[in-house]
């Protein structure tokens, strides 16, 4: 049976502590890591543009010493008319021992599995799921909390077309989270609360019970789809502003997947005042998540790929 | 030449009929009816046991030739429908070309001559190459024997040439418009329901406002013009209400639901299912109930498949990639049957007056009864016959069912045509012409 990484949705809180623990040791120790994957190629095929991600399984990677391969297929394979399946065939024949893959057709993995026999790893499809990023987000979670259970986190953002909200959603829910998901109602459907989680249009109203406020991106194409008014709009509903930092808790936590944008999600003032305030007032971790990532990456691929390498038990 | 069907159970909702009796063949119409028949030189069947209802008739079938052969022909199309229990349909212009002229409706006739199956009934296009721009050839093609007008999945979006058109079509007075109801900007290129299962799965949603907005559309043209119009696949209970509405009113307003979403749900895309990739999307447990209970009270008129054969390599494609349509001529009755008629949901009467009775009735084509007279198109069916939905046995080309491993109880055993038999136990007399 073939391990892959294609989503939290269904995954026990044993495989996610598993992959946490694996992640403290090779936070603590890398060097004992450093051959872990040796002789092993790792290809990533990104059918859209990322630069982060990618880097970040690159180093990853290269931390336990496995080969790593980037096609950069945003463009090649499309221009040629090549099928996605026999772009990805083409590749495993040349014998690669795992599939990073981003693509922005949600489930695209769920159906490529049936059909190659190497590990897939999702780097995000579509508006499904990213596990890699919810993975490294609780990695930094647990920096500052011992236990997630009952901490309150709040999610800010476009909601509908997030694939970290969906995967944080499952991870968080499965560990004993308290999720609430804030968002303008075009962007925040209200059939969310199905899933057993809350949900509100108004930031002012759940700021003051947050451990923790995540950020999302906006993407610039919501208000030329006509889902927001502006940019403007939505900052002065949900955006962290100067303003809005009096309603913050002592000590909570600022996340955001990255890249920000400074003067949407968050105002620059408000960025820096953050930033300038002392630990028990509030803590941006911004830069700690993308620490996270090659540390979290890396556990990850040792647990889908090395010696003692397990199934992720859904 | 006579053949005297004996000892079924008749159920012919056409002449309030439901009792075991006799049926004579007589040069391919209908004879008598009535018990202890006697007749000389006759060839008996015995169907004791059986039931024996008016040949199916589906008003809502792509048989995809000329134009899409891989998918499915005239040929493999109407041999599925006899496999089926199904003796007349009307087949979809989306073909290649359309079927927006004459030349493309006799095309079809012929192949459907040929094949010698089922009678055909081409849907002529309602708009040239259905584009939506400019109106059809009406006279060409109603010449052409064209009783019925759509451009199916490409609807007029364009509503002041949808209103020329629907008083244009009044001189044509025999002529039926069916209409897709669909908002495409509200549909907004997504691809399964909105609701649980669109947010779960991150795939963008159709909500059904896409539809109910169009059906008011539809419905509000009917009345403002009086022209006939029959509203395709509905699947929201939103649109049920319009349509009770419309009929409320009196309007000349009817209405089709398929046997998929009259038994399935949005839940079936679990695993971005291609199998549950169809347009109208699969709806909630609530639509479904609605539609169900809009069929037991009239409100939705008819039963037909929207049978969309794709090719299997197109289907195993991923969700966004792989084409809506599922198909149904050898599924409905089978599927219907076990999950309806055996659980009490609907009668075997009723399945009988949506599927044959009302369909032909709508479309204005023999069928759908069997009074004497009437050609004898024939379905007969085992109420206790068990099977399983195995698509590799289908004769349709195509495989693309969610049904597929579905156990059946409830089968069609005998389909006749004019009173020749065109499918014995599950064989379909495939090449056996006049």
């Amino acid at each position: 049976m073939t391990r892959h990484m294609l989503g939290l949705h269904g995954v026990t809180a044993e495989s996610l502590g598993m992959i946490m623990e694996r992640a403290w040791r090779i936070r603590q120790n890398r060097r004992q890591y450093r051959e872990k994957l040796k002789g092993k190629l790792i290809a990533a095929l990104f059918f859209e543009p990322s630069t982060r991600t990618k880097l970040s399984f690159e180093l990853a990677a290269h931390w336990l010493g496995a080969e790593f391969i980037h096609f950069p297929l945003e463009t090649s394979s499309r221009v040629k008319g090549e099928s996605l399946l026999d772009t990805i065939l083409t590749v495993t024949a040349m014998g690669v021992d795992a599939l990073i893959i981003r693509h922005s057709n949600s489930g695209v993995l769920e159906w490529l599995k049936e059909k190659v026999d190497v590990p897939l790893i999702n780097a995000g499809d579509g508006a499904h799921e990213h596990p890699t990023q919810a993975l490294l987000d609780l990695h930094t979670m647990y920096h500052y909390f011992d236990s997630l259970k009952d901490i309150e986190v709040v999610m800010v953002g476009d909601i509908q077309h997030s694939r970290v909200v969906r995967s944080s959603i499952w991870a968080l829910k499965t560990l004993g989270a308290r999720i609430t998901l804030v968002g303008p109602p075009s962007l925040l459907p209200r059939e969310f609360e199905q899933f057993g989680i809350s949900i509100s249009w108004r930031l002012d109203e759940v700021l003051p019970k947050a451990d923790i406020v995540y950020l999302l991106r906006i993407q610039q194409e919501r208000q030329q789809k006509g889902l927001l008014p502006s940019l403007a709009d939505y900052t002065r509903q949900f955006g962290l502003t100067a303003g809005r930092l009096s309603l913050l808790k002592p000590g909570v936590l600022v996340m955001h997947p990255g890249p920000v944008n400074v003067g949407v999600e968050i105002t620059a003032e408000a960025l820096q005042l953050l930033r300038s305030w002392p630990r028990e007032r509030a803590q941006v971790c911004i830069e700690h998540q993308v620490a996270s990532g090659v540390v979290v990456r890396a556990a990850l691929l040792d647990y889908l790929l090395g010696e003692e390498s397990h199934e992720i038990t859904a | 030449m006579k053949l005297l069907l004996k000892g079924a159970t008749v159920v012919d909702p056409s002449q309030d009929l439901e009792e075991q009796a006799d049926l004579l063949i007589e040069d391919g119409v209908v004879a008598g009816i009535g018990r202890g028949i006697r007749a000389d030189y006759a060839r008996e069947l015995d169907l004791s046991g059986k039931y024996l209802v008016p040949g199916f008739v589906d008003m809502h079938v792509h048989l995809r030739e000329p134009g899409f052969e891989g998918k499915e022909t005239i040929a493999t199309g109407t041999a599925a429908a006899v496999a089926g229990g199904i003796t007349s349909l009307a087949c979809m212009p989306n073909t290649a070309p359309p079927v927006d002229n004459p030349l493309v409706v006799g095309y079809i006739q012929q192949k459907a001559r040929e094949a010698g199956l089922a009678r055909v009934y081409p849907v002529g296009a309602l708009t040239r190459n259905r584009q939506g721009e400019f109106m059809a050839d009406y006279s060409a093609l109603y010449a052409a024997g064209v009783r019925a007008f759509s451009d199916d999945g490409d609807p007029v979006d364009n509503s002041y040439l949808l209103y020329q058109i629907f008083k244009y079509l009044l001189a044509f007075e025999d002529t039926l418009i069916i209409s897709h109801c669909e908002d495409r900007r509200l549909a907004a290129n997504g691809l399964v329901h909105e609701g649980y299962w669109s947010n779960l799965l991150g795939l963008p949603g159709i909500p059904p406002a896409a539809e109910t907005v169009a059906v008011a559309r539809e419905i509000l043209l009917a009345q403002a013009t009086g022209k006939r119009l029959h509203l395709a696949h509905i699947s929201t209970a939103g649109a049920v209400e319009w349509i009770r509405w419309a009929k409320e009113k009196g309007l000349p307003v009817t209405a089709e639901v398929t046997p998929h979403h009259l038994l399935l749900t949005d839940a079936a895309v679990k695993g971005y299912n291609t199998a549950a990739k169809v347009n109208p999307p699969l709806r909630s447990e609530e639509d479904r109930q609605a539609l169900l209970q809009g069929l037991r009270e009239g409100i939705i008129d008819v039963i037909a498949t929207d049978h969309a054969p794709h090719k299997i390599d197109e289907k195993d494609l991923d969700y966004f990639e792989a084409p809506f349509g599922v198909i149904g001529l050898e599924t409905a009755v089978p599927m219907l049957l076990t999950e309806l008629v055996h659980r009490g949901e609907l009668s075997l009467r009723e399945l009988v007056q949506a599927y044959s009775c009302r369909s032909a009735r709508i479309l204005g084509v023999p069928g759908g009864t069997l009074k004497p007279g009437a050609p004898a198109d024939i379905a007969v069916l085992d109420l206790e016959a068990e099977g399983v939905i195995e698509p590799r046995r289908f004769y349709s080309k195509a495989r693309n069912t969610p049904f597929a491993g579905r156990k059946v109880r409830g089968l069609p055993v005998l389909t006749l045509l004019g009173g020749e038999i065109k499918m014995e136990e599950g064989a379909v007399k495939v090449g056996k012409q006049e």
